[in-house]
């Protein structure tokens, strides 16, 4: 399988006024498409600057970045991204806010004025399949922390990206809350197949979602541990309660233990 | 405290301030010469009725004039700063050092350039009003989330895209609040001009009703200085909460 994203040897030096600061150093990591990938490790390790490297925001100091065969030289145009802070605009309803890449995104935006209509159906049933039926006419401050999250998600797929981008998407949300969304999240990636690289410091999470997980180093980041998870899918909530997945954590808590002590 | 009790509040607080004042004359016997009592301010408003709503009328027209020209400006220009770092960086200097000169002083140069009238009191109107909304506006446009930015820029938007679609009605609320301070400055820009330099206007009617020792009506011409300031701060208070609801409520959204 040839990599979708492939991120080879890069290292990333940012220059700031007290000197330079080296985010990421000999880096490389493959995602196959569709591949379900998460990547964990210690705040401040570069993760973040991991998503903005494949997105084309940032070029690297030195390696290269390829995203489906092609070099990322700029801005990528096929990729979703949602953080920690769902960033709704207040001045738009929740649709209008889930429409906003349509806006933007060729083709849909050169025919958005004809076809407004169709697409703000398509907008309400994406809000449907997250629970937010109903929920469209609302501005966002009148949703909750959780909703507001899951109208962030629908935004980042609304234009049907091949890869979406999450950094810590669910990491200020309370933890039942935050469990609802990883089902939401699943269901979608089962149902539309899209690549996901997820940016998280909760190895629950990962583990329950992702296909691979990568574990970072701190600060200058590079993968320092790669791990398939073998659980079977689909995978229900129950399955963090299996004594394969207890082991996995585990495993993987003890290798970021280390690392720190290091 | 009941709330029809509470809306009232500002009225009573009002009409207590001029009635300690009128006690204040009385008592203590001062001479109208040094301060006029309400009372005496009354009475040379309803005298003088005529030439104040005139004056007032130009002052009125004067400082909208000035207002008009610093909002156009003011938002062209906040729109350019906040455009870009670089600019922001390089013209900010100069516009405190602009903001700083007490537009007084400027008002014997506009008197030489154009002559006595109108049009110096409009430019100064203009020139002591338009930097809180050319700094608001930029800062609008400047404190735009940069996670949002990634978002759209990971979509290809462009450059103008953002501005269209987030920088300018983020900028709104920001905009709208500092036309309330605008408008307000503008007023005391155009009465500033007109007392040095004009024939006509509140600023006029005063410095003339003071060489005439009409104390009483020099307070009729603050008084309606008052009246039209506050109108006015109103009304644009008013716009502000029409024009950007969904800034008053939201504190969880992107422009928290």
């Amino acid at each position: 399988m040839t990599a979708f994203v492939d991120i080879d040897g890069v290292t990333l030096t940012y220059r700031g006024a007290s000197g330079d600061v080296t985010a990421l150093r000999g880096t490389s990591l493959a995602v196959g498409r569709g591949e379900f990938t998460a990547v964990v490790g210690p705040s401040g390790c570069g993760k973040s600057t991991l998503m903005r490297l494949v997105t084309g925001l940032v070029r690297p100091t030195e390696g290269r970045v390829s995203l489906d065969g092609a070099a990322v030289d700029g801005p990528v145009k096929i990729a979703g991204m949602a953080f920690q802070n769902p960033n709704l605009l207040p001045w738009r309803t929740v649709t209008d806010n889930v429409l906003l890449p349509l806006e933007i995104v060729e083709p849909y935006r050169r025919r958005f004025r004809a076809e407004k209509k169709q697409y703000k159906e398509r907008a309400e049933a994406l809000l449907a399949t997250v629970g937010l039926a109903g929920f469209g006419d609302r501005f966002p401050w009148e949703l909750s922390g959780g909703m507001q999250q899951r109208a962030s998600l629908c935004r980042a797929l609304i234009h049907e990206p091949e890869l979406l981008m999450l950094d810590e998407p669910f990491a200020a949300l309370d933890a039942f809350t935050r469990e609802e969304l990883w089902c939401v999240l699943r269901d979608l990636w089962e149902r539309i197949g899209f690549t996901v690289v997820l940016v998280t410091h909760d190895l629950r999470e990962a583990a329950f979602l992702a296909d691979t997980i990568h574990v970072m180093s701190a600060r200058p980041g590079r993968i320092v541990t790669t791990r398939q998870v073998e659980l079977p899918r689909p995978r229900d909530l129950e399955v963090c309660f299996e004594p394969a997945f207890v082991d996995l954590i585990h495993e993987l808590r003890g290798r970021i233990a280390e690392m720190r002590a290091a | 405290m009941s709330g029809s009790m509470e809306r009232l509040v500002p009225l009573w607080f009002t009409i207590g301030l001029f009635a300690v004042w009128e006690a204040t004359c009385r008592l203590l016997d001062v001479d109208p010469f040094i301060l006029p009592a309400p009372s005496e301010v009354l009475a040379a408003l309803v005298q003088y009725w005529r030439p104040v709503l005139r004056h007032s009328l130009v002052t009125l027209w004067t400082t909208m004039v000035g207002f008009g020209l610093a909002v156009a400006f003011g938002i062209v220009l906040g729109l350019i700063v906040g455009w870009s770092r670089t600019i922001y960086r390089g013209i900010y200097p100069v516009m405190i050092g602009f903001n700083t000169i007490p537009k007084v002083a400027v008002v014997p140069i506009l008197v030489i350039w154009f002559g006595i009238g109108e049009v110096p009191a409009i430019l100064t109107a203009f020139l002591i009003s338009f930097f809180p909304i050319v700094v608001n506006v930029a800062t609008g446009l400047a404190t735009m989330e940069p996670e949002l930015e990634d978002v759209l820029r990971a979509l290809g938007a462009r450059k103008l895209d953002i501005m269209l679609k987030v920088g300018i009605p983020r900028a709104l609320p920001y905009l709208f609040g500092s036309l309330k301070v605008a408008i307000t400055l503008a007023f005391v820009g155009s009465v500033v001009s007109e007392t040095i330099a004009a024939n006509a206007g509140i600023g006029f009617l005063m410095a003339q009703a003071g060489s005439n020792f009409q104390m009483p009506l020099v307070f009729a011409g603050l008084m309606a200085l008052a009246v039209e300031g506050i109108a006015m701060y109103a009304l644009f208070a008013l716009v502000e909460r029409r024009m950007t609801r969904w800034a008053f409520r939201s504190s969880t959204s992107a422009a928290a």
